[in-house]
């Protein structure tokens, strides 16, 4: 097989077969429902099986990036650049895994101008994986930008009544953040030419230069302010919830899953490893509004009423612990949260897919409006059940993994934030199953509705995966860690060796390093 | 077959993953065998593991098996790592044991509910979830254990679930929980981190490598035993507990008396090596444990629904192991757990019994008169009563008065006070339920005309737990009758901490004493107000009506929690929501909709007024922000 990946461009396929897909739906005839259904279905599946590949063929012993192709394209550095390493390689197989699994939700959901939709889906598939393969800023930042437009487009048509608002204010939010961004790729392209004499925008080289203290600072807070708008990081997380509540349950599903991780993963990515002084500096700040933001999103997740708000607040709190994990540059909190970034697209993607299912039976997200479903589709009371239990981190599920290794890391970083952090055991269980109490327990709302029927053949299709990795990635999280390890020993290199070396502090053999890291460290 | 002491778990938990996900198109006599025949192989095993130990000796190893690793990061390690040891096996045995029984109760007891396989896929899950936290040989993977149960108990307290009372009470049980669980994971960070190992046998070993010190210990211990006081149900997360008596009763019997809530007891017993090097976290313990036991049997006094009477009365129960354990005599509070287990599931399934013959009926002021028609279940019900109240030479006689001689031997004369007084207590609404229920006149006229007798699935079960509550004790009699005695102290040597104190012979015969009477006097004042002089209650309640209403109210704690902490976190919630995520927001839209109108352009307002909106909100959280970064 690894001959078979070798020979071909598998990055590259994976991140353009979905945008080939979504011009070849163009010239599908729109009248035929099941036909372009069934194409946009088969392309994001052939994506899934693709990156598949790449997880398997993965080494992951060097901690350097795999699969690399790189080209030059427009010249002075602005490079076609792409490649998976352990930061990005599930972030990519969760994007290419639940672009099917939304589009096939959204079969009976989107019934209007179904071609278009796809072609949207289909975009933004190839906008997300792009982020994640990005190895040249540019690209990063065309890839970033071009997700924008497609998921523009799935709110902005096919949302809810208050569409229009909720499209304005996750524009107007993370435009604000890419124009930062924007200015921030110049600068770096500037001072690499100045510091080398030559033109790169490579994110490797570009992590070489020795950039001054200030300009560090200045740059961290361009890259970090667009970063946080997207996790979202407490307080600018208000757009999430009304874009939320306002997008179909498709885009909800991969916003949530996917595009709030892009957040993550830039600090993981650029914002630490390329400014590690200003990240050094600016961690202690970031990370009390990482812990203001789990508590802060709980409670407020605690008093929604309606089903998706709810949802929304919780991703707040959850991803709170992401980038407090993130911020406590350690290796357990580092794994920790790229551990938990999987399980929280995994949980709360199902988690829309669950609200989803009610509201296309009721037509309605207010909780207060529900009540007793479980007596109706007790197959779906299950599946919501384990869901929710993935969320609020059952030891066994998933997210207790991921979970448990983030409290440690914080832990050892700062034990009161790590205190504060584990608040979220006792919130995530209160809001969630509070909302399953009213939603599917208690007697039956309207006992004559005969809307509530239990899932049928095509729901359990796009559900049982995402169970079935639910407690896989429970039970044997080492099959994913593993493939973590040397990448992020070196990311917490990067990060940290300079910025021990400017404070004149010896690089602190760090907890979890592989043999050849310190070996590394002591050439 | 003792090597295979790690398919005790995995049995029952295959088996209700098979009944969760075929359990419904199944026959019902099919998942009745097989749910029941899982346990049954779950006992064999324990009881064959039990059998090598005893053959092994004293310093014989645990039986160990290490089957695949779970999670590691870094330093951050933790594996499916199970043992099988004298402690393990105590509590494997009555978990399968008492389980297996209330498999075959609740054969008869569900006979006719509709979710049958449901039902059985919980139990057995439960089973599954109970057998790893008591045969993890690291206290990660016992968590596994831990959260399960309480996941299992919160699915079967709601088991019907379109009751709203028992929809409510499985969220407070999970969420009560989850506080204890949250301080429970703090402690278990200061151990991993200090410790680098997560298994028992590090962490009770730290200590004395001075890994841990006193400080540390101190704190991990306390923060560990509050995660107890939630899943055992003390003071101060005891408030579940109580509600949970919505759920079937043979659940209560088995969750919610002889083993979940006993949990925490284990865990203690587990960890002596941590909590024997903390004086401070003994005694936070042994005070908790102490004052929960009188606290809970004073509202037991006056409850009318037989339930909640039991209810109390495992608070107050599981009070006295934490005495034991926290005067230093985890024996004798494991002794305690152990009798406890029969003789509270006894007693619940003979109430289950009465509730089943009289259709549902739990209010002890419409029972009575039930001693002829219920002629096995009224003997059971008596012998359990007999052996919680401590009657000499039943089992709970044994128990209580290992824990209380150990505690004034150890010098806890308050706590052994406090003990004494609950026995009292404990013998008092013991029998006040005997006489309640059982005896008089049939106080529900023509309500339960034909009250039957349970089936044999039903009372077969009772029989046998009655014997062993009458029966159990003789496992432990007092050292006083010499150096063979007390044969379950002796088999938990070197397994469990016990600081020995040795008393004089005469001084242990005058403790043994006062538990016989305080026993005795409880159940004669019982007598008294119940059968002797039936005005009684009545007037004694009219005489102090406000400790009568203190204690019907239970304290009101439920309600003071509510007024103190849920309402205020809700309210604080809902006020923060509307000032900072949405005020801001609305204020800048009334804003810019006047300035838009005053403007008197052809501007579509609802449209400009919602940019500037967006505009404000976002520039406030930027410079929150930026100001977080910068100052």
């Amino acid at each position: 097989m690894s001959a078979f990946a070798s020979a071909l461009p598998l990055v590259s396929l994976v991140t353009f077969l979905p945008l080939a897909g979504a011009v070849l739906l163009v010239f599908i005839r729109g009248e035929s429902l099941k036909a372009v259904r069934a194409a946009a279905l088969a392309v994001s599946l052939l994506t899934f099986a693709l990156s598949l590949f790449l997880f398997f063929g993965f080494d992951g012993a060097s901690g350097l990036p795999e699969f690399v192709e790189r080209a030059s394209w427009l010249g002075r550095g602005l490079d076609y650049h792409v490649g998976v390493d352990g930061l990005s390689l599930f972030l990519v197989l969760l994007a290419a895994f639940l672009t099917p699994i939304a589009l096939l939700s959204s079969w009976r959901a989107v019934g209007d101008r179904v071609k278009e939709f796809s072609v949207f889906m289909l975009l933004l598939e190839t906008g997300m994986i792009g982020v994640f393969v990005s190895l040249n800023l540019f690209l990063f930042y065309v890839f970033w930008e071009a997700m924008l437009i497609p998921m523009y487009f799935l709110i902005g048509i096919w949302g809810g009544p208050r569409r229009v608002y909720a499209t304005m204010k996750f524009v107007l939010f993370t435009m604000f953040g890419s124009l930062l961004m924007l200015v921030g790729v110049f600068v770096l392209h500037a001072a690499h030419h100045q510091a080398t004499g030559g033109y790169s925008l490579a994110i490797a080289d570009l992590a070489g230069l020795a950039l001054s203290p200030a300009l560090q600072t200045w740059l961290f807070l361009g890259f970090g302010l667009a970063f946080a708008i997207k996790v979202p990081l407490f307080p600018l997380h208000t757009w999430l919830p009304d874009a939320h509540v306002e997008a179909p349950t498709a885009a909800s599903v991969l916003l949530a899953a996917v595009l709030l991780k892009m957040g993550a993963y830039g600090f993981l990515r650029l914002g630490l490893p390329l400014f590690p002084l200003a990240a050094a500096s600016f961690a202690p700040a970031l990370s009390v509004l990482a812990a203001v933001g789990i508590v802060y999103g709980g409670l407020m997740a605690l008093i929604q009423k309606d089903m998706k708000s709810l949802v929304a607040y919780s991703s707040v709190s959850h991803m709170g612990l992401v980038m407090l994990a993130v911020f406590s540059l350690n290796f357990e909190a580092t794994e920790g949260a790229i551990y938990q970034m999987l399980n929280h697209g995994l949980s709360t993607g199902a988690l829309f897919l669950c609200v989803g299912i009610l509201y296309e039976r009721t037509h309605t997200r207010k909780i207060a409006d529900h009540g007793g479903a479980a007596a109706r589709m007790p197959v779906f009371a299950g599946i919501f059940l384990v869901v929710m239990l993935s969320s609020a981190g059952l030891p066994g599920l998933n997210g207790f993994a991921g979970e448990i290794l983030c409290f440690f890391g914080v832990f050892a970083a700062n034990k009161a934030l790590a205190a504060v952090s584990v608040t979220t055991v006792i919130l995530s269980a209160a809001y969630l199953l509070w909302l399953y109490r009213r939603v599917l327990l208690g007697p039956l709302k309207d006992p004559g509705d005969p809307r509530l029927r239990d899932l049928d053949k095509r729901e359990l299709a796009y559900l049982v995966p995402i169970i079935v990795l639910i407690v896989f990635m429970g039970l044997f999280p080492g099959v994913f860690l593993r493939k973590l390890d040397a990448s992020v020993s070196r990311y917490l290199d990067a990060v940290k060796t300079p910025a021990a070396a400017t404070l004149g502090l010896a690089p602190a053999p760090e907890r979890g390093q592989t043999a050849e890291n310190r070996a590394e460290l002591e050439r | 077959m003792a090597e295979a002491f790690w398919l005790i778990p995995l049995i029952p938990g295959a088996g209700a993953l098979v009944l969760l996900l075929f359990g419904s198109r199944m026959p019902r006599r099919w998942v009745s065998w097989q749910s029941t025949l899982a346990v049954l192989a779950s006992f064999v095993l324990s009881a064959a593991g039990f059998a090598r130990l005893v053959r092994a000796g004293p310093d014989a190893p645990a039986l160990a098996k290490t089957l695949l690793p779970w999670i590691a990061s870094g330093s951050f390690v933790a594996e499916f790592a199970f043992s099988f040891d004298r402690l393990s096996a105590v509590m494997a045995l009555v978990v399968t044991g008492v389980g297996l029984l209330i498999h075959v109760y609740s054969v008869g007891y569900m006979a006719g509910d509709k979710a049958y396989a449901r039902y059985f896929a919980y139990l057995n899950l439960f089973m599954f979830f109970m057998l790893v936290l008591v045969t993890a040989s690291d206290i990660v993977l016992m968590f596994i254990g831990w959260e399960g149960v309480g996941l299992c108990s919160y699915l079967l307290i709601g088991f019907w679930f379109d009751r709203p009372a028992a929809a409510k009470a499985g969220l407070k049980a999970f969420v009560v929980n989850r506080v204890g669980d949250a301080a429970f994971i703090v402690g278990l960070l200061f151990l991993l981190t200090a410790v680098g190992d997560p298994s028992f046998a590090a962490i009770n070993a730290a200590p004395a490598a001075g890994l841990v010190g006193p400080g540390l210990a101190t704190l991990a211990a306390v923060l560990l035993f509050v995660g107890a006081t939630g899943k055992s149900a003390q003071i101060p997360l005891y408030v579940w507990l109580p509600d949970a008596m919505e759920g079937p009763t043979p659940v209560s019997a088995l969750i919610h008396a002889a083993t979940m809530v006993t949990a925490g007891v284990y865990m203690v017993s587990r960890l002596g090596g941590l909590f024997a090097a903390s004086p401070a976290a003994s005694a936070v313990v042994a005070w908790t444990g102490g004052l929960t036991a009188v606290f809970a049997a004073t509202v037991a006094l006056v409850q009318t629904d037989i339930k909640r009477v039991l209810a109390y009365s495992t608070i107050s129960q599981i009070g006295y192991m934490f005495l034991g354990c926290g005067v230093g005599a985890c024996a004798a509070g494991m002794f305690h757990l152990f009798t406890h287990a029969f003789f509270k599931s006894l007693l619940f399934l003979a109430a289950g019994s009465v509730i089943h013959a009289l259709g549902g009926e739990q209010d002890m002021r419409r029972m009575g008169g039930l001693r002829k028609r219920l002629p096995v279940t009224f003997p059971a019900f008596l012998v359990g009563a007999m052996a919680i109240a401590g009657v000499p030479f039943l089992s709970g006689f044994f128990s209580k008065d290992a824990i209380l001689t150990s505690a004034f031997a150890g010098g806890h004369y308050v706590l052994y006070g406090l003990g004494l007084a609950g026995a009292v207590l404990t013998a008092f609404y013991v029998f006040r339920m005997v006489f309640l229920t059982f005896y008089g006149e049939p106080r529900a006229a023509g309500a339960h005309p034909r009250v039957r007798e349970s089936p044999p699935v039903m009372t077969v079960p009772l029989v046998i737990l009655a014997a062993l509550s009458a029966l159990a004790g003789l496992a432990g009699l007092p050292v006083l009758l010499g150096g063979r005695a007390d044969l379950f102290g002796r088999f938990l040597e070197g397994v469990v901490v016990r600081t020995a104190h040795r008393l004089a012979a005469s001084s242990e015969v005058l403790l043994i004493l006062a538990a016989a009477a305080s026993a005795l006097a409880g159940i004669y004042l019982a007598f008294v107000f119940y059968r002797g002089s039936p005005a009684l209650p009545a007037r004694s309640a009219a005489r102090f009506p406000r400790l009568y209403r203190l204690l019907t109210g239970k304290y009101y704690v439920d309600e003071a929690y509510e007024a103190a902490i849920v309402r205020p976190l809700v309210r604080g919630a809902e006020l923060v929501y509307r000032r900072f995520d949405l005020e801001v927001v609305d204020g800048a839209l009334n804003a810019s909709a006047a300035a838009a109108r005053g403007a008197g352009q052809g501007l579509n307002t609802v449209q400009s007024g919602l940019l500037r909106d967006y505009a404000l909100a976002f520039l406030l959280g930027v410079v929150i922000f930026l100001g977080a970064l910068l100052l």
